[in-house]
């Protein structure tokens, strides 16, 4: 069997191939870390028995999907209580009930996110409005006054 | 095989029953699973409104009282923006030329004339704002209330150009490094959304009054539902002459102002 032009046809497949498998064996045998995000906080360390909303594998897969349920419910419907299968009852809120347990942003969302490749400071973009435990932010003066006051 | 037009039939019916009854059960299990409720304290009402008792306001403003536009500012991370045109505002003062332009006579009290009126969200029955939204991201809830759901505000800034009252303010940049104290129970915004008044609503569903209500000392604020005719609000109302911003558009304004 003759080909035409077999030469560059090859050479041309041969670099073709080399492309389209870069990721597969550039990244070969190479280990990368285990996301290992972190549950060591002082309310889940407290917990008698660690449980989290939904059973741990689920809320691994679907709690971007259960917070935007929640949202929904909350903003749309005024509804502000979840009932988890379990009969166990939460505020829906990111802030106040989310972050009541897990007060390790950095450690526990972070680390998966990163893992994931989600790992812009807008992607997820949740923390850009939602307000992350002990983030710092830039100023003082008259509503400081205030916080105090009412306190 | 010969299969009759009956016999045909009869099995697609099966089938068709058998494929729908899964979904049947799926939509069952999943109402069974989890379940949404309101906050047993959450406060309860046909239409929230507000009566801003301006003589009581007059008093304390004579100290400098500005009570409840800092704990609103604080309560929903407000920033304050140094640049006027991009000042984002949910409760502020306004002069009555400004607030009610149309009821001026030039020969009002010298008093009516330069004292402030507080102004926030109308939270109008016939709310303009509403109907312009083209993702429908500000909507009237079941209590009366004009509310932003800010994750689907796409800033076209539509609501701002319809609201007759200048309530709504527009994230022009970020504005967390104008907050100057962060409260964590309240999300802060982004850029490119708009922001108002929704009469706290996130402290209605679990039974608190709003921010400045309970801020205010002398009492110069009543919350209540106006669909009630015995709450303070209607009592309050029916006892004193009162006005509300604009009423000649037709929005019917929620926040009334007793004279």
């Amino acid at each position: 069997m003759k080909i035409y032009d077999g030469k560059y046809i090859l050479i041309g497949l041969l670099v073709f191939g080399v492309l389209v498998t870069f990721p597969l064996w550039f990244d070969h045998g190479k280990a990368v870390a285990p996301a290992d995000p972190s549950i060591k906080t002082p309310v889940i360390e407290a917990m008698m028995a660690k449980h989290c909303i939904l059973p741990k594998d689920r809320m691994i897969t679907e709690h971007m999907k259960l917070l935007n349920v929640w949202r929904t419910q909350v903003v749309r419907y005024g509804k502000t209580v979840y009932v988890a299968p379990g009969g166990e009852k939460y505020d829906m809120s990111l802030e106040t009930e989310c972050f009541r347990c897990h007060s390790n942003k950095a450690e526990f969302c972070d680390r998966c996110h990163n893992y994931a490749g989600l790992d812009k400071a807008t992607d997820p973009y949740c923390f850009s409005c939602h307000v992350v435990p002990g983030e710092k932010n830039p100023g003082a003066g008259k509503v400081a006054m205030v916080h105090k006051e009412s306190k | 095989m010969d299969t009759s037009r009956r016999d045909f039939l009869k099995i697609g019916g099966l089938c068709a029953l058998g494929l729908s009854s899964v979904e049947v059960a799926e939509a069952f299990a999943k109402s069974q699973a989890s379940k949404y409720l309101t906050n047993p304290k959450a406060g309860a009402a046909k239409r929230w409104a507000m009566a801003i008792d301006v003589k009581k306001c007059w008093k304390a403003e004579k100290k400098e009282c500005k009570d409840c536009i800092l704990a609103c500012d604080w309560a929903h991370n407000v920033p304050d923006i140094p640049v006027k045109r991009q000042e984002v505002k949910w409760l502020w003062n306004e002069k009555y030329e400004n607030a009610f332009p149309d009821q001026e006579s030039e020969l009002e009290p010298v008093e009516v004339k330069e004292k402030p009126f507080l102004v926030l969200c109308n939270q109008c029955a016939h709310a303009p704002c509403v109907r312009v939204c083209p993702t429908q991201a500000t909507f009237k809830n079941d209590q009366g209330i004009t509310m932003m759901d800010m994750h689907r505000c796409i800033g076209c800034r539509y609501c701002m150009a319809a609201c007759p009252y200048g309530a709504r303010s527009f994230n022009w940049r970020d504005p967390r490094p104008y907050i100057t104290k962060i409260n964590p129970d309240y999300p802060t915004r982004d850029r490119g959304v708009v922001e108002k008044c929704d009469f706290c609503v996130e402290r209605l569903a679990v039974g608190k009054i709003p921010a400045c209500v309970e801020a205010c000392k002398s009492k110069a604020l009543i919350f209540g539902d106006l669909d009630d005719p015995n709450s303070d609000l209607r009592k309050a109302l029916a006892s004193r002459y009162s006005i509300r911003r604009k009423p000649e558009l037709g929005t019917m304004p929620g926040v009334y102002y007793l004279m």
